[in-house]
């Protein structure tokens, strides 16, 4: 008997946004996680006793219209938190702190020049960032589909172009798909400011400095939405995100059963073809549904949990195309108190540890070729500073992001490996805060092959597949199955292998509700 | 300094990895090649005719005759996943083959056009033989990827194979000793002992299956490269009497075109090959659709190719008999004797001498079939060049077709 209309795979924020979508709708859902816990990335878990984490630490770009339609303010969630600074760490203490947003966007610490570039710099962005922000949350056509809905996109997509006027848009074309190599140099002087600006385009990407694809791009995409590309930890922290997405689907009849890792997907063939008819778990139980959604990554929906002998040739040889290697690492630090930052009041903003552009285009060289860098570029902070509940009264979390650890090191992930490269990055954090060493109770590296296997997510991808120019818009994650329907009827995507994206932002469990629904 | 030993160098041949292949059969097939027409057949030396292709295919017709198919791509599929990768890969249910049956085929792109035709030979409960013109083993590993328990292993090195056709075929094997080929079925599989192959080998390492490419009564003998030699032998000392001759590929041109058998690089471009994307062909327009089973849940370019079936092919090859004698060769085809409207193009033709008609296969356009259509050809005459136009009739049935290809047991001689 069918119980369900809709079986969602994955309870992470996108699977929780797409469901409530669907139940709001009045259709009856069911969200089947494979952890004990929603959240997905953004699951926040004990990983020292009375010390919590989760590996996406901030929020940046969440959708401010995902937010109202789901009442998520109604279940906890605050989506009016001020962003918290950006700061440059610089070995000397002369740090550059970026702070505020839109308007009030403040810059600290670099030369007038400087200064007076990045507010110019800043604006013609935020252009580029609301000319685009239409287009995340819709869904983008099918090239050749002559259909009048995806001809308007396409037609407003131009519209907006052309408002920019002749020379922004000429510049739009220009940059879209710069290295920020080249963005920065022509743009700043300052080393370390060049360094910490480019960090949103590359961070969670196979890229670096030189790299030329979608490093503005993707810096674009996290400045939609109303912080412009700051970030912030919500009152409640990020486990207020999660508790609200899940109160919100709950309270619509959602219903979510963690623990229940999804085995397979349930095929039905006939002279009509193939349909996905439900979902068998790894105990082997099968519940059937009138489609299943997916929102764990393409390849592992399509390679495993579907199976090639449903798919076309060509279509499971771009699946497996997809390039799906995470290159960042997570670590977190249990202090015994607040660490002492040099020539910072206190640690409360979101750190970067990258003194030029070099140092992380060097690291990037040595995560391609299967090594973790000598010199580590980090983004590190003190969420514990702006939830109290992470941490025991007194003590903190240190969460850092280590950018081009790889996903396939060279000689695998031995304990002496981890070993090594906890010190390093314990080491490289002591150049700010030296006092640190003599706080740290308990250390927790997450490479990415440790959140591949913890959160079921191929290669420890943030973005489940490279955010990149040829995975992006319409091509996300590939042709054919960019409108979050795929080739066999009944089986939809919702993750952020599918447009707009990873992080946490909800636009492809928006999109693909509003696709379903039609 | 260093000393030039001359005799070894002139034993070094700098060309050596550029020159032809030779088959398995070649030192007898050289022998007979008196008119030395070679061309080249997926890197190998190939027979265009032995001594005169005419005569080649008049024995084809009438007595029996030895086709060299070394070259043709011969893949073994096996493991558990086999049948289910190729049965996603071709458009036929090959679930429903039986053991020791072999199928005629083709397989598509995900957009449903034709990446080749061949056959498949189910040799075991998981093991087939995949047979086919050009190499496709990129595409035979493009679609194994992602199954798990799957070996294909390229043997058209390793497999020597001998096409044997025409109506004394069968008389010729049954004095040779292989009992019981009088009942091999079309598309049937047996096996053979032959030949002294040593204690400890298989008993039975000849296979013989009845298939081929001329229409007619006959058979493809399939054995490993040691007995080659040994096998041709045999058959050209049974043969003797029953007129047994090499054939090329003019007179297997000539043969299949009256069988009304497709060929690569004339009827169909390989989509995998070509430039233009409208280039290429699908099973529809080439008049497969019958190889086509929907019933099947999924095969690549199902999807695709229901899409066509609904909407209809815009070209569909078609059989022609043409008025007159001067053969059809790439002429263009209209809807009128002026020539005004063209809809579509001849493919192969030729003065067919075993039907006495002049025949061709043609592409052309489905919206135009229903009309008349109007060949233009042009022929040499003592360094003139002529044009005239005929009128085309379209023919259902292959213009060859005799009633010993099926029977069983074929007639005898």
């Amino acid at each position: 008997m069918q119980q369900y209309d809709t079986i969602i795979i994955g309870a992470g924020h996108n699977g929780l946004v797409c469901a409530t979508y669907l139940a709001q709708e009045g259709q009856r859902v069911l969200v089947l996680e494979a952890s004990d816990t929603p959240g997905g990335l953004a699951a926040t878990r004990e990983f020292f006793p009375g010390f919590k984490a989760s590996v996406a630490h901030t929020v940046s770009h969440f959708s401010a219209k995902v937010a109202r339609d789901l009442k998520l303010a109604v279940h906890g969630f605050d989506s009016a938190t001020a962003p918290m600074p950006t700061v440059g760490l610089n070995s000397a203490g002369e740090h550059i702190v970026l702070s505020g947003t839109g308007a009030e966007a403040e810059i600290n610490g670099v030369s007038a020049e400087d200064a007076t570039s990045y507010r110019g710099y800043r604006q013609l962005l935020q252009r580029f960032a609301e000319l685009l922000e239409p287009f995340w949350l819709k869904t983008m056509p099918r090239v050749g589909d002559t259909r009048l809905s995806s001809l308007l996109t396409f037609a407003q997509l131009g519209l907006k172009l052309r408002l920019l006027g002749k020379q922004d848009m000429g510049e739009f074309m220009r940059v879209a798909t710069l290295p920020a190599r080249d963005l920065m140099d022509e743009n700043f002087d300052s080393e370390l400011l060049k360094a910490m600006l480019s960090w949103d385009g590359l961070i969670g990407s196979k890229m670096a400095p030189r790299s030329p694809n979608a490093t503005v791009l993707a810096l674009l995409y996290r400045m939609s939405g109303e912080l412009g590309g700051a970030h912030a930890i919500p009152v409640g922290g990020i486990e207020s995100l999660i508790g609200a997405l899940n109160s919100a689907a709950a309270s619509t009849g959602v219903e979510v059963k963690t623990g229940a890792r999804v085995g397979r997907i349930l095929i039905e063939g006939s002279e009509d073809g193939l349909r996905a008819t439900g979902v068998e778990l790894a105990n082997g139980e099968q519940i059937v549904a009138g489609r299943v959604v997916s929102s764990a990554d393409p390849q592992r929906t399509f390679l495993q949990l579907l199976g090639v002998e449903y798919l076309e040739i060509e279509f499971s040889n771009r699946i497996r195309r997809l390039r799906c290697e995470g290159y960042v690492a997570k670590l977190h630090l249990a202090l015994d108190g607040v660490p002492n930052f040099e020539g910072l009041a206190k640690p409360d903003g979101r750190m970067i540890i990258a003194a030029d552009m070099d140092a992380i285009e060097f690291a990037y060289d040595d995560a391609k070729y299967g090594n973790y860098s000598q010199q580590l570029v980090m983004e590190i902070l003190v969420p514990s500073l702006h939830q109290e509940s992470l941490a025991p009264a007194g003590k903190h979390v240190l969460s850092a992001h280590i950018m081009y650890v790889p996903h396939k090191l060279k000689g695998g992930w031995t304990e002496e490996a981890r070993a090594i490269l906890v010190q390093l990055a314990i080491d490289t954090v002591a150049i700010y805060a030296p006092a640190i060493r003599a706080q740290i109770l308990h250390s927790e590296l997450l490479t990415p092959l440790d959140l591949e296997q913890i959160h079921n997510v191929t290669g420890g991808h943030w973005h489940h597949t490279e955010f990149s120019a040829d995975q992006l818009l319409m091509m996300r994650p590939t042709y054919e199955a960019a409108q979050y329907s795929t080739p066999i009827p009944g089986l939809y995507l919702c993750g952020a292998g599918s447009h707009p994206g990873g992080g946490l932002m909800g636009g492809p469990g928006h999109n693909a509700a509003r696709q379903i629904l039609g | 300094m260093n000393t030039v030993n001359r005799a070894d160098n002139e034993a070094i041949d700098p060309y050596a990895e550029e020159r032809l292949k030779r088959t398995y059969f070649y030192p007898r097939a050289a022998a007979l090649n008196i008119r030395d027409a070679w061309f080249v057949w997926n890197g190998y030396k190939f027979a265009d005719c032995y001594y005169d292709a005419e005569y080649e295919y008049f024995c084809v017709r009438n007595s029996c005759a030895t086709y060299d198919i070394c070259p043709m791509q011969k893949y073994i599929v096996s493991g558990a996943d086999a049948e289910t990768m190729l049965n996603r890969m071709v458009t036929r249910d090959i679930s429903k083959l039986n053991l020791n049956r072999v199928t005629y085929l083709c397989w598509c792109t995900d957009a449903g056009r034709m990446v080749d035709d061949g056959t498949i030979f189910k040799l075991g409960a998981d093991k087939f033989m995949l047979t086919c013109g050009s190499p496709s083993l990129a595409w035979l590993r493009k679609s194994a990827f992602g199954f798990e328990n799957l070996s294909i292993v390229d043997m058209s090195d390793k497999i020597a194979a001998l096409a044997f056709q025409g109506p004394t075929t069968c008389e010729v094997l049954k004095q040779m000793g292989l009992d019981g080929i009088d009942t091999l079925k079309p598309f049937n599989i047996m096996h053979f002992p032959f030949g002294d192959s040593g204690a400890g080998s298989d008993d039975k390492p000849l296979m013989v299956s009845r298939t081929g490419f001329t229409g007619d009564l006959g058979y493809e003998l399939w054995i490993k490269p040691e007995l080659a030699l040994q096998l041709w032998d045999a058959l050209y000392a049974t043969g003797e009497n029953y007129g047994i001759q090499p054939f090329g590929e003019v007179a297997t041109n000539m043969a299949r075109l009256e069988a009304g058998f497709i060929m690569p690089g004339m009827e169909f471009n390989e989509a995998l090959k070509t430039i233009h994307f409208q280039h290429d062909h699908s099973p529809f327009e080439l008049g497969l659709s019958w190889l086509l089973d929907f019933k099947k849940p999924h095969f690549n370019g199902r999807l695709a190719l229901l899409k066509e079936r609904d909407a209809g092919p815009e070209y569909t090859l078609v059989k022609l008999d043409i008025e007159g004698n001067k053969p059809a060769e790439e002429s263009h085809l209209y809807s009128d004797k002026g020539c005004n409207h063209e809809i579509g193009y001849v493919t192969s033709a030729m003065w067919s001498p075993v039907v006495k008609a002049n025949i061709a296969l043609a592409m052309v356009k489905t919206k135009a079939l229903k009309g008349d259509i109007w060949a233009e050809i042009y022929y040499g005459k003592e360094l003139r060049h002529n044009s005239k136009q005929v009128k085309c009739t379209l023919k259902q049935q292959p213009f060859w077709a005799p009633a010993r290809r099926r029977a069983t047991p074929p007639p005898a001689y």
